[in-house]
Protein backbone atom coordinates (compact mmCIF):
# COMPACT_ATOMS: atom_id res chain seq x y z
CA UNK A 1 0.00 0.00 0.00
CA UNK A 2 1.32 3.35 -1.22
CA UNK A 3 0.79 6.35 1.10
CA UNK A 4 -1.88 7.51 -0.95
CA UNK A 5 -4.40 6.37 0.86
CA UNK A 6 -6.95 7.32 3.29
CA UNK A 7 -8.06 4.92 6.53
CA UNK A 8 -11.51 5.10 7.81
CA UNK A 9 -11.66 5.71 11.47
CA UNK A 10 -15.51 5.88 12.30
CA UNK A 11 -17.43 4.61 9.05
CA UNK A 12 -20.74 6.26 10.27
CA UNK A 13 -24.49 5.34 9.96
CA UNK A 14 -23.54 4.72 6.07
CA UNK A 15 -20.47 6.16 3.87
CA UNK A 16 -20.18 4.63 0.53
CA UNK A 17 -17.62 5.13 -2.10
CA UNK A 18 -20.08 7.13 -4.85
CA UNK A 19 -19.25 8.96 -8.54
CA UNK A 20 -21.32 9.30 -11.50
CA UNK A 21 -22.78 5.91 -11.43
CA UNK A 22 -22.71 2.91 -14.54
CA UNK A 23 -25.49 3.97 -16.67
CA UNK A 24 -25.89 2.29 -19.90
CA UNK A 25 -26.39 -1.14 -18.39
CA UNK A 26 -30.17 -1.35 -17.19
CA UNK A 27 -30.81 -3.61 -19.95
CA UNK A 28 -28.53 -6.33 -18.09
CA UNK A 29 -30.52 -5.19 -14.53
CA UNK A 30 -27.70 -3.12 -13.50
CA UNK A 31 -28.86 -0.15 -11.56
CA UNK A 32 -27.10 3.69 -12.15
CA UNK A 33 -26.33 4.25 -8.79
CA UNK A 34 -23.70 7.14 -8.26
CA UNK A 35 -24.02 10.40 -5.43
CA UNK A 36 -27.59 11.25 -4.62
CA UNK A 37 -26.65 14.53 -4.21
CA UNK A 38 -24.90 14.85 -7.31
CA UNK A 39 -24.02 18.73 -7.49
CA UNK A 40 -23.03 18.46 -4.35
CA UNK A 41 -20.69 15.55 -5.24
CA UNK A 42 -19.65 17.73 -8.18
CA UNK A 43 -18.89 20.77 -6.30
CA UNK A 44 -16.25 19.73 -3.95
CA UNK A 45 -14.66 17.66 -6.53
CA UNK A 46 -14.04 20.84 -8.17
CA UNK A 47 -13.55 22.21 -4.84
CA UNK A 48 -10.00 19.91 -4.62
CA UNK A 49 -8.92 20.53 -8.28
CA UNK A 50 -10.15 16.84 -9.30
CA UNK A 51 -12.20 15.83 -12.46
CA UNK A 52 -16.11 15.71 -12.11
CA UNK A 53 -15.88 11.73 -12.84
CA UNK A 54 -13.05 11.35 -9.89
CA UNK A 55 -14.80 9.36 -6.36
CA UNK A 56 -16.09 10.50 -3.41
CA UNK A 57 -17.55 9.49 0.22
CA UNK A 58 -21.42 9.89 0.66
CA UNK A 59 -22.01 9.91 4.35
CA UNK A 60 -25.75 9.73 5.82
CA UNK A 61 -26.69 11.78 8.54
CA UNK A 62 -23.94 11.11 10.97
CA UNK A 63 -20.61 11.78 9.57
CA UNK A 64 -17.42 9.71 9.11
CA UNK A 65 -13.82 10.33 9.99
CA UNK A 66 -10.62 9.47 8.07
CA UNK A 67 -6.90 9.36 8.19
CA UNK A 68 -5.11 10.57 5.61
CA UNK A 69 -1.86 8.74 5.39
CA UNK A 70 -0.16 11.70 3.30
CA UNK A 71 -1.01 15.40 3.22
CA UNK A 72 -4.02 16.07 0.88
CA UNK A 73 -6.39 18.53 0.03
CA UNK A 74 -10.23 17.99 1.00
CA UNK A 75 -13.48 19.62 0.83
CA UNK A 76 -16.81 18.77 2.47
CA UNK A 77 -20.23 19.47 0.94
CA UNK A 78 -23.75 18.41 0.68
CA UNK A 79 -25.12 18.20 4.20
CA UNK A 80 -24.15 20.79 6.50
CA UNK A 81 -21.75 19.46 9.79
CA UNK A 82 -19.08 20.86 11.74
CA UNK A 83 -15.15 19.32 10.65
CA UNK A 84 -12.47 19.02 12.51
CA UNK A 85 -8.42 17.85 11.58
CA UNK A 86 -7.41 16.93 14.68
CA UNK A 87 -10.15 18.10 17.04
CA UNK A 88 -9.44 21.67 15.55
CA UNK A 89 -12.74 23.20 13.40
CA UNK A 90 -12.15 23.04 9.86
CA UNK A 91 -14.02 24.83 7.13
CA UNK A 92 -16.85 23.20 5.37
CA UNK A 93 -17.35 24.03 1.61
CA UNK A 94 -14.17 24.90 0.90
CA UNK A 95 -10.69 23.45 -0.26
CA UNK A 96 -8.70 22.17 3.00
CA UNK A 97 -4.99 21.16 3.30
CA UNK A 98 -4.85 17.74 5.94
CA UNK A 99 -1.46 16.34 7.06
CA UNK A 100 -0.47 12.86 6.47
CA UNK A 101 -1.82 11.45 9.70
CA UNK A 102 -4.29 13.83 10.76
CA UNK A 103 -7.71 12.70 11.54
CA UNK A 104 -10.26 14.58 9.88
CA UNK A 105 -13.74 14.31 11.56
CA UNK A 106 -17.02 14.96 9.42
CA UNK A 107 -19.80 15.32 12.34
CA UNK A 108 -23.47 14.54 11.91
CA UNK A 109 -25.27 16.80 9.36
CA UNK A 110 -26.72 19.52 11.07
CA UNK A 111 -29.38 19.75 8.21
CA UNK A 112 -29.99 17.48 5.43
CA UNK A 113 -28.35 14.25 4.96
CA UNK A 114 -26.02 13.01 2.87
CA UNK A 115 -22.01 15.32 3.47
CA UNK A 116 -19.69 14.60 0.64
CA UNK A 117 -16.06 14.35 1.06
CA UNK A 118 -13.76 14.75 -1.95
CA UNK A 119 -9.96 14.05 -0.92
CA UNK A 120 -7.42 15.10 -4.12
CA UNK A 121 -6.78 12.56 -6.83
CA UNK A 122 -10.41 11.17 -6.04
CA UNK A 123 -10.89 7.56 -4.37
CA UNK A 124 -9.47 4.93 -6.42
CA UNK A 125 -11.24 1.63 -5.69
CA UNK A 126 -11.24 -0.88 -8.84
CA UNK A 127 -13.98 -0.11 -10.91
CA UNK A 128 -16.93 -2.00 -11.86
CA UNK A 129 -18.44 -1.87 -14.90
CA UNK A 130 -16.51 1.88 -15.44
CA UNK A 131 -18.05 3.34 -12.16
CA UNK A 132 -16.28 2.97 -8.11
CA UNK A 133 -20.08 3.51 -6.98
CA UNK A 134 -21.36 1.44 -4.33
CA UNK A 135 -24.87 -0.03 -5.13
CA UNK A 136 -26.66 -0.71 -2.52
CA UNK A 137 -29.67 -2.88 -4.44
CA UNK A 138 -27.21 -5.15 -6.41
CA UNK A 139 -24.07 -4.99 -4.51
CA UNK A 140 -21.93 -3.81 -7.69
CA UNK A 141 -19.06 -1.21 -5.99
CA UNK A 142 -17.02 -1.52 -3.28
CA UNK A 143 -18.95 -2.63 0.03
CA UNK A 144 -20.12 0.09 2.25
CA UNK A 145 -17.25 1.90 4.45
CA UNK A 146 -16.27 -0.34 8.08
CA UNK A 147 -14.05 1.16 10.49
CA UNK A 148 -10.49 0.18 9.25
CA UNK A 149 -11.50 0.27 5.77
CA UNK A 150 -8.73 1.48 3.98
CA UNK A 151 -9.24 3.13 0.30
CA UNK A 152 -6.32 3.94 -2.40
CA UNK A 153 -6.48 7.36 -3.71
CA UNK A 154 -5.55 8.30 -7.00
CA UNK A 155 -2.72 10.69 -8.13
CA UNK A 156 -3.30 14.13 -7.13
CA UNK A 157 -3.26 15.97 -10.55
CA UNK A 158 -4.56 19.97 -10.30
CA UNK A 159 -4.23 22.61 -7.97
CA UNK A 160 -7.36 22.77 -5.88
CA UNK A 161 -9.95 26.14 -6.90
CA UNK A 162 -9.04 29.10 -5.47
CA UNK A 163 -11.50 29.97 -3.78
CA UNK A 164 -12.84 30.99 -0.25
CA UNK A 165 -16.35 30.41 -0.47
CA UNK A 166 -18.85 28.74 -2.82
CA UNK A 167 -22.49 28.93 -2.92
CA UNK A 168 -24.55 25.22 -1.88
CA UNK A 169 -27.76 24.95 -2.10
CA UNK A 170 -29.70 24.76 1.79
CA UNK A 171 -31.24 21.20 2.58
CA UNK A 172 -34.50 21.46 1.97
CA UNK A 173 -37.50 22.55 4.26
CA UNK A 174 -39.84 21.44 2.25
CA UNK A 175 -39.52 19.23 -0.66
CA UNK A 176 -41.25 20.74 -4.08
CA UNK A 177 -40.92 18.22 -7.00
CA UNK A 178 -42.73 18.60 -10.14
CA UNK A 179 -43.71 15.70 -11.96
CA UNK A 180 -45.14 14.95 -15.22
CA UNK A 181 -47.98 12.67 -15.12
CA UNK A 182 -47.93 9.28 -16.47
CA UNK A 183 -47.20 6.40 -17.94
CA UNK A 184 -49.24 4.63 -15.84
CA UNK A 185 -51.23 7.36 -14.17
CA UNK A 186 -54.63 5.85 -16.33
CA UNK A 187 -53.98 2.98 -13.58
CA UNK A 188 -55.42 5.21 -10.78
CA UNK A 189 -58.54 6.67 -10.16
CA UNK A 190 -58.64 10.76 -11.02
CA UNK A 191 -59.64 11.23 -7.85
CA UNK A 192 -55.68 9.53 -6.40
CA UNK A 193 -54.36 11.49 -9.03
CA UNK A 194 -55.93 14.61 -7.58
CA UNK A 195 -55.01 13.96 -3.95
CA UNK A 196 -51.23 13.12 -5.26
CA UNK A 197 -50.51 16.03 -6.85
CA UNK A 198 -52.66 18.30 -3.80
CA UNK A 199 -51.97 16.90 -0.68
CA UNK A 200 -48.91 16.85 1.41
CA UNK A 201 -46.64 13.87 1.99
CA UNK A 202 -43.57 13.69 4.07
CA UNK A 203 -40.61 11.92 3.85
CA UNK A 204 -40.89 8.38 5.45
CA UNK A 205 -37.89 6.97 7.75
CA UNK A 206 -37.82 3.79 5.68
CA UNK A 207 -35.74 6.39 2.68
CA UNK A 208 -32.77 5.05 0.94
CA UNK A 209 -30.43 5.31 -2.02
CA UNK A 210 -33.25 3.22 -3.78
CA UNK A 211 -36.34 5.20 -2.87
CA UNK A 212 -37.39 8.09 -1.46
CA UNK A 213 -40.56 6.57 0.64
CA UNK A 214 -43.02 9.08 1.62
CA UNK A 215 -46.51 9.06 4.03
CA UNK A 216 -49.59 10.38 3.32
CA UNK A 217 -52.63 9.54 1.51
CA UNK A 218 -52.89 6.27 0.03
CA UNK A 219 -53.74 6.55 -3.77
CA UNK A 220 -56.38 4.41 -5.12
CA UNK A 221 -56.07 1.63 -8.25
CA UNK A 222 -58.52 2.29 -10.64
CA UNK A 223 -57.26 -0.73 -12.48
CA UNK A 224 -56.79 -3.52 -10.24
CA UNK A 225 -54.33 -6.94 -10.83
CA UNK A 226 -50.94 -6.95 -11.78
CA UNK A 227 -48.72 -4.49 -13.95
CA UNK A 228 -46.33 -7.00 -16.31
CA UNK A 229 -42.80 -5.94 -15.16
CA UNK A 230 -41.90 -2.71 -17.48
CA UNK A 231 -38.26 -0.52 -17.46
CA UNK A 232 -38.08 1.75 -14.88
CA UNK A 233 -36.37 5.69 -15.00
CA UNK A 234 -34.86 7.25 -11.92
CA UNK A 235 -37.30 9.65 -10.49
CA UNK A 236 -40.31 7.54 -11.43
CA UNK A 237 -42.38 7.60 -8.70
CA UNK A 238 -43.44 4.09 -8.09
CA UNK A 239 -47.03 3.04 -6.35
CA UNK A 240 -46.79 0.00 -4.29
CA UNK A 241 -49.50 -2.14 -2.98
CA UNK A 242 -49.90 0.72 0.32
CA UNK A 243 -50.70 3.20 -2.19
CA UNK A 244 -47.99 5.41 -0.79
CA UNK A 245 -45.85 6.88 -3.23
CA UNK A 246 -41.73 6.05 -3.57
CA UNK A 247 -39.51 8.24 -5.98
CA UNK A 248 -36.69 6.15 -7.51
CA UNK A 249 -33.58 7.45 -6.68
CA UNK A 250 -29.86 6.17 -8.16
CA UNK A 251 -30.04 2.50 -6.90
CA UNK A 252 -33.54 1.90 -7.86
CA UNK A 253 -34.17 -1.37 -9.89
CA UNK A 254 -34.29 -1.36 -13.14
CA UNK A 255 -37.36 -3.28 -13.91
CA UNK A 256 -40.60 -3.40 -11.79
CA UNK A 257 -44.45 -4.27 -11.36
CA UNK A 258 -45.69 -1.61 -9.83
CA UNK A 259 -47.43 1.15 -11.67
CA UNK A 260 -45.53 4.75 -11.94
CA UNK A 261 -48.04 7.65 -11.40
CA UNK A 262 -45.89 10.21 -12.52
CA UNK A 263 -41.90 11.29 -13.07
CA UNK A 264 -40.18 13.56 -11.18
CA UNK A 265 -37.87 16.28 -13.09
CA UNK A 266 -34.36 15.42 -12.78
CA UNK A 267 -33.44 19.27 -11.46
CA UNK A 268 -35.90 18.18 -8.40
CA UNK A 269 -33.85 15.07 -7.34
CA UNK A 270 -30.55 16.23 -6.02
CA UNK A 271 -32.72 17.91 -2.98
CA UNK A 272 -34.72 14.34 -2.57
CA UNK A 273 -30.74 13.39 -1.93
CA UNK A 274 -31.02 15.91 1.61
CA UNK A 275 -34.83 15.52 2.39
CA UNK A 276 -34.56 14.22 5.99
CA UNK A 277 -37.55 11.75 7.54
CA UNK A 278 -40.66 14.29 7.91
CA UNK A 279 -40.00 16.71 5.71
CA UNK A 280 -42.96 17.76 3.82
CA UNK A 281 -42.92 16.71 -0.19
CA UNK A 282 -45.14 18.29 -2.36
CA UNK A 283 -45.78 16.67 -5.78
CA UNK A 284 -46.78 19.32 -8.60
CA UNK A 285 -47.81 18.79 -11.53
CA UNK A 286 -46.15 20.23 -14.75
CA UNK A 287 -47.23 20.18 -18.26
CA UNK A 288 -45.50 17.71 -19.94
CA UNK A 289 -42.10 19.71 -22.73
CA UNK A 290 -43.58 19.34 -25.57
CA UNK B 1 -48.23 0.28 -29.91
CA UNK B 2 -48.72 2.89 -27.80
CA UNK B 3 -45.80 5.37 -26.55
CA UNK B 4 -46.27 6.53 -23.33
CA UNK B 5 -44.22 8.81 -22.28
CA UNK B 6 -42.29 8.52 -18.61
CA UNK B 7 -40.69 11.71 -18.03
CA UNK B 8 -39.18 14.16 -20.51
CA UNK B 9 -36.87 11.92 -21.77
CA UNK B 10 -37.94 8.73 -21.81
CA UNK B 11 -40.62 6.95 -23.52
CA UNK B 12 -42.37 3.37 -22.74
CA UNK B 13 -43.48 1.68 -25.60
CA UNK B 14 -46.25 -0.57 -25.08
CA UNK B 15 -47.11 -3.67 -27.28
CA UNK B 16 -49.95 -6.29 -27.23
CA UNK B 17 -47.67 -9.66 -26.48
CA UNK B 18 -44.00 -10.72 -25.66
CA UNK B 19 -42.89 -11.48 -28.93
CA UNK B 20 -43.91 -8.20 -30.12
CA UNK B 21 -41.62 -6.78 -27.37
CA UNK B 22 -39.27 -8.96 -28.48
CA UNK B 23 -39.00 -7.63 -31.50
CA UNK B 24 -39.65 -4.38 -31.18
CA UNK B 25 -36.17 -4.66 -28.89
CA UNK B 26 -34.64 -5.89 -31.97
CA UNK B 27 -35.99 -3.24 -34.45
CA UNK B 28 -34.45 -0.74 -31.51
CA UNK B 29 -31.27 -2.16 -31.74
CA UNK B 30 -30.86 -2.57 -35.46
CA UNK B 31 -32.10 1.11 -35.60
CA UNK B 32 -29.69 2.82 -32.79
CA UNK B 33 -26.80 0.47 -34.56
CA UNK B 34 -27.56 2.08 -38.02
CA UNK B 35 -27.08 5.73 -36.40
CA UNK B 36 -31.12 6.17 -36.75
CA UNK B 37 -31.89 6.48 -32.84
CA UNK B 38 -29.69 8.50 -29.94
CA UNK B 39 -30.89 7.00 -26.63
CA UNK B 40 -29.15 6.18 -23.82
CA UNK B 41 -30.88 3.02 -22.39
CA UNK B 42 -32.88 0.33 -24.49
CA UNK B 43 -34.65 -1.96 -21.38
CA UNK B 44 -36.99 -4.15 -22.74
CA UNK B 45 -39.78 -5.77 -20.60
CA UNK B 46 -42.76 -8.08 -20.70
CA UNK B 47 -44.92 -5.84 -23.11
CA UNK B 48 -42.88 -2.96 -23.03
CA UNK B 49 -39.49 -1.46 -24.31
CA UNK B 50 -38.52 1.24 -22.52
CA UNK B 51 -36.23 4.13 -24.15
CA UNK B 52 -34.22 6.56 -21.51
CA UNK B 53 -32.22 9.67 -22.28
CA UNK B 54 -34.17 10.76 -25.60
CA UNK B 55 -33.73 14.53 -26.71
CA UNK B 56 -37.66 14.40 -27.91
CA UNK B 57 -39.70 11.90 -26.75
CA UNK B 58 -42.86 13.53 -28.89
CA UNK B 59 -40.48 13.24 -32.25
CA UNK B 60 -40.06 10.37 -32.08
CA UNK B 61 -43.48 9.05 -30.66
CA UNK B 62 -44.84 10.40 -33.42
CA UNK B 63 -41.97 8.23 -35.88
CA UNK B 64 -42.84 5.40 -34.68
CA UNK B 65 -46.38 5.49 -35.49
CA UNK B 66 -44.82 4.45 -38.79
CA UNK B 67 -42.38 2.28 -38.09
CA UNK B 68 -42.35 -1.33 -39.46
CA UNK B 69 -41.15 -3.74 -37.12
CA UNK B 70 -40.41 -7.33 -38.60
CA UNK B 71 -41.04 -10.11 -36.31
CA UNK B 72 -37.67 -11.95 -34.72
CA UNK B 73 -35.94 -14.56 -36.86
CA UNK B 74 -36.79 -18.05 -34.63
CA UNK B 75 -32.74 -18.99 -35.35
CA UNK B 76 -31.10 -15.50 -34.47
CA UNK B 77 -27.75 -15.66 -33.08
CA UNK B 78 -26.12 -18.40 -31.09
CA UNK B 79 -27.78 -20.79 -28.53
CA UNK B 80 -26.18 -20.20 -24.68
CA UNK B 81 -26.23 -23.71 -23.38
CA UNK B 82 -26.54 -23.83 -19.30
CA UNK B 83 -25.91 -27.42 -17.75
CA UNK B 84 -28.58 -28.36 -15.28
CA UNK B 85 -29.07 -31.07 -12.94
CA UNK B 86 -32.83 -31.13 -12.43
CA UNK B 87 -32.79 -31.72 -8.46
CA UNK B 88 -34.77 -28.63 -7.04
CA UNK B 89 -36.98 -28.82 -4.11
CA UNK B 90 -39.64 -27.46 -5.85
CA UNK B 91 -39.65 -30.09 -8.76
CA UNK B 92 -42.31 -32.05 -6.77
CA UNK B 93 -44.89 -29.07 -6.63
CA UNK B 94 -44.25 -28.08 -10.12
CA UNK B 95 -45.05 -31.79 -11.44
CA UNK B 96 -48.26 -31.68 -9.65
CA UNK B 97 -49.28 -28.42 -11.54
CA UNK B 98 -48.17 -29.89 -14.92
CA UNK B 99 -49.92 -32.97 -13.87
CA UNK B 100 -46.95 -35.09 -14.87
CA UNK B 101 -44.00 -36.78 -13.12
CA UNK B 102 -40.95 -35.19 -11.90
CA UNK B 103 -38.76 -36.52 -14.99
CA UNK B 104 -41.44 -35.21 -17.38
CA UNK B 105 -40.96 -31.67 -16.22
CA UNK B 106 -37.09 -32.26 -16.89
CA UNK B 107 -37.57 -33.78 -19.99
CA UNK B 108 -39.96 -30.60 -20.97
CA UNK B 109 -37.57 -27.83 -19.62
CA UNK B 110 -34.74 -29.44 -21.19
CA UNK B 111 -36.27 -29.79 -24.88
CA UNK B 112 -37.63 -25.98 -25.46
CA UNK B 113 -35.62 -23.65 -26.65
CA UNK B 114 -35.85 -20.27 -25.05
CA UNK B 115 -34.94 -16.70 -25.94
CA UNK B 116 -34.13 -13.64 -22.91
CA UNK B 117 -37.18 -11.73 -22.78
CA UNK B 118 -35.85 -9.16 -20.95
CA UNK B 119 -33.08 -8.70 -17.92
CA UNK B 120 -34.36 -7.47 -14.04
CA UNK B 121 -34.36 -8.03 -10.76
CA UNK B 122 -30.20 -8.70 -10.08
CA UNK B 123 -27.49 -7.68 -12.28
CA UNK B 124 -27.52 -11.02 -15.48
CA UNK B 125 -30.94 -12.64 -14.00
CA UNK B 126 -32.54 -12.88 -16.93
CA UNK B 127 -36.59 -13.66 -17.90
CA UNK B 128 -36.55 -16.45 -20.24
CA UNK B 129 -39.43 -17.35 -22.42
CA UNK B 130 -40.29 -20.55 -24.27
CA UNK B 131 -41.71 -22.63 -21.35
CA UNK B 132 -44.43 -25.30 -23.03
CA UNK B 133 -46.87 -24.45 -19.90
CA UNK B 134 -47.00 -21.98 -17.13
CA UNK B 135 -46.43 -22.69 -13.35
CA UNK B 136 -47.58 -19.79 -10.75
CA UNK B 137 -45.00 -18.71 -8.00
CA UNK B 138 -44.72 -20.43 -4.98
CA UNK B 139 -47.02 -18.87 -2.14
CA UNK B 140 -44.21 -18.09 -0.35
CA UNK B 141 -40.91 -16.62 -1.25
CA UNK B 142 -38.18 -17.89 -0.15
CA UNK B 143 -35.63 -16.07 1.99
CA UNK B 144 -32.72 -16.95 1.00
CA UNK B 145 -32.47 -19.01 -2.83
CA UNK B 146 -28.90 -20.28 -3.33
CA UNK B 147 -27.01 -18.66 -7.00
CA UNK B 148 -27.09 -21.04 -9.57
CA UNK B 149 -31.13 -22.19 -8.81
CA UNK B 150 -32.70 -22.73 -12.17
CA UNK B 151 -36.78 -21.42 -11.28
CA UNK B 152 -39.98 -21.02 -13.40
CA UNK B 153 -42.62 -18.49 -12.36
CA UNK B 154 -45.76 -17.63 -14.75
CA UNK B 155 -44.24 -17.70 -18.23
CA UNK B 156 -40.84 -17.91 -17.21
CA UNK B 157 -37.82 -19.48 -16.66
CA UNK B 158 -34.79 -17.99 -15.04
CA UNK B 159 -31.08 -18.77 -13.38
CA UNK B 160 -30.18 -16.86 -10.19
CA UNK B 161 -27.29 -15.53 -10.45
CA UNK B 162 -26.09 -14.86 -6.82
CA UNK B 163 -27.85 -15.99 -3.47
CA UNK B 164 -31.04 -13.83 -2.65
CA UNK B 165 -35.14 -14.00 -1.52
CA UNK B 166 -36.84 -15.29 -4.58
CA UNK B 167 -40.35 -16.71 -5.14
CA UNK B 168 -39.65 -18.40 -8.30
CA UNK B 169 -39.70 -22.46 -7.81
CA UNK B 170 -36.80 -24.14 -8.18
CA UNK B 171 -36.47 -26.96 -10.00
CA UNK B 172 -32.44 -27.38 -10.83
CA UNK B 173 -29.36 -26.20 -9.98
CA UNK B 174 -26.30 -24.81 -12.75
CA UNK B 175 -22.55 -24.73 -12.23
CA UNK B 176 -22.54 -22.17 -14.85
CA UNK B 177 -21.42 -18.68 -14.05
CA UNK B 178 -24.57 -15.84 -14.86
CA UNK B 179 -22.88 -12.72 -13.88
CA UNK B 180 -19.25 -11.82 -13.26
CA UNK B 181 -18.37 -8.18 -13.43
CA UNK B 182 -15.11 -9.02 -14.08
CA UNK B 183 -15.60 -10.84 -17.39
CA UNK B 184 -16.38 -9.37 -21.03
CA UNK B 185 -19.30 -9.19 -21.47
CA UNK B 186 -20.46 -9.44 -17.60
CA UNK B 187 -23.97 -11.07 -18.16
CA UNK B 188 -24.03 -14.44 -19.90
CA UNK B 189 -27.44 -13.48 -20.76
CA UNK B 190 -28.62 -10.67 -22.15
CA UNK B 191 -32.12 -9.36 -23.99
CA UNK B 192 -32.21 -11.81 -27.27
CA UNK B 193 -30.06 -14.41 -26.56
CA UNK B 194 -31.39 -17.71 -27.19
CA UNK B 195 -30.86 -20.37 -24.53
CA UNK B 196 -31.05 -24.30 -24.03
CA UNK B 197 -30.82 -26.40 -20.59
CA UNK B 198 -29.05 -29.51 -21.24
CA UNK B 199 -29.31 -32.10 -18.30
CA UNK B 200 -25.95 -33.51 -17.05
CA UNK B 201 -26.04 -36.34 -13.82
CA UNK B 202 -28.40 -37.98 -12.44
CA UNK B 203 -31.75 -36.05 -11.49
Amino acid sequence: MTDRALAVVRAGALTTVQDQGRPGHAHLGVPRSGALDAPAAALVNRLVGNAPEAAVLETTLNGCAVRPRSTVTVAVGGAPCAITVDGRPAAWGAPLRVPGGALLDIGPARSGVRSYLAVSGGVAVEPVLGSRSTDLLSGLGPAPLTDGTVLPLGPSVRAHARVDVVPHPAPPAELVLRVTLGPRDDWFTAAAVGAFTTHPYTVSTASNRIGLRTEGPALVRAVPGELPSEGMVLGAVQVPPDGRPVVFLADHPTTGGYPVIAVVHPADLPATAQAAPGTPVRFVAVRRRA
Amino acid sequence: MRALPAGDHALLIEVGTGEEAQALHAELLRRRAAGELAVAEIVPAARTVLLDGLDAPSRLAERLASWEVPPVPPRAGDVVEIPVRYDGPDLVDVAAHWDVSEAEVARLHAAAEFRVAFCGFAPGFGYLTGLPREVPRRGTPRTAVPAGSVALAGPYTGVYPRASPGGWQLIGTTDAVLWDHARVPAALLSPGTRVRFVPVGAP
